[in-house]
């Protein structure tokens, strides 16, 4: 698809606005419908996108092997370290009323903290899986 | 509609029209679900039945053949099982509760807290976030590590076949 001019052209308009999507339903998620894990599949579709487009090698170098599977383990780590941090606090586990000044505010860090971790497994692991399943593709068709 | 594009996924031969069918499918379910007011199922139904897994799809598609083969036998065992199974469940679904009844025990157990002091206690107004994040805590944490071990799990799966391909093949 690299020699589409029109495709390539609003395919870059589009990412950046799929992307603000994806941070306004993860931000948002507290007032309107949404959360990490949509903010997590819209923003790996983006960079999905990116790949149909410009091709594998191309969204490789922009997100690489190495980010997509330490972002894997990033999102469940930040979302246990949160419940960690309640305890270290003198709460019970994944109790949020302590980590603020208030109960509510403890509440809305503890919220925000969590919705992050779910959006960098979720987005993590949907990037890896179109990774392997594409690039399986592509290194089977040279020889053939 | 939604019954005419599963009857066409169920007929149809040609994978990439049952792929566009099934993306087309999980559309017509968010629609459903957004008008049973649940617009966060329903975002998240298009986001990842219509939209990821279409792309996952289609990607498997570019691996194998395009055409589904002909069965080998008749399955009538298989039919008979999931005709029995359908009918069950719909037997089933007799003994809930009327889908409007406020009286109905998913009603009266723990919602209305969560309802009438979700926002003084959260200060989160959209309550499914708050349900989900605060009150169910824990059920979102092992969910997260579901989708995590899912990913390992596919990873571990496709890596070592490459490699075994790779070495079978120079």
């Amino acid at each position: 698809m690299k020699d589409y001019l029109v495709l390539r052209v609003v395919a870059k308009i589009l990412i950046a606005f799929m992307l603000l999507f994806a941070l306004y339903v993860q931000f948002h998620g507290d007032f309107g419908p949404g959360g990490g894990f949509q903010a997590g599949v819209i923003s790996a579709a983006a960079v999905i996108f990116y790949a149909i487009i410009y091709g594998l090698p191309a969204a490789r170098a922009v997100v690489p092997d190495w980010l997509v599977e330490t972002m894997l383990a990033a999102g469940v780590l930040l979302y246990a370290l949160v419940g960690v941090a309640g305890i270290l606090l003198g709460g019970n586990y994944l109790d949020y009323f302590v980590l603020g000044a208030d109960p509510v505010a403890g509440q809305h860090r503890g919220i925000f903290w969590v919705e992050l971790g779910v959006l960098i497994t979720v987005a993590g692991v949907m990037l890896k899986i179109f990774y392997v399943f594409a690039g399986r593709g592509s290194e089977e068709e040279p020889p053939s | 509609m939604m019954a005419v594009a599963t009857v066409a996924i169920v007929v149809q031969r040609n994978l990439f029209a049952v792929v566009v069918l099934a993306g087309a499918y999980s559309f017509l379910m968010a629609t459903v679900l957004v008008a049973l007011d649940a617009p966060d199922v329903a975002m998240t139904e298009a986001s990842v039945g219509a939209g990821i897994s279409t792309v996952l799809l289609l990607g498997a598609l570019h691996l194998t053949q395009g055409m589904e083969m002909k069965p080998l036998h008749r399955p009538i065992l298989p039919l008979g099982v999931a005709v029995v199974t359908g009918l069950l469940l719909a037997y089933g679904t007799l003994g809930l509760p009327a889908y409007y009844d406020p009286q109905a025990p998913i009603h009266t157990h723990v919602v209305p807290r969560y309802l009438e002091q979700g926002l003084e206690e959260t200060g989160v107004p959209n309550i499914v976030t708050a349900v989900l994040a605060s009150y169910r805590g824990y059920d979102t944490l092992g969910e997260t590590t579901v989708v995590f071990t899912a990913g390992v799990g596919v990873v571990a799966l496709l890596r070592r076949l490459r490699r075994r391909d790779g070495k079978g093949g120079r």
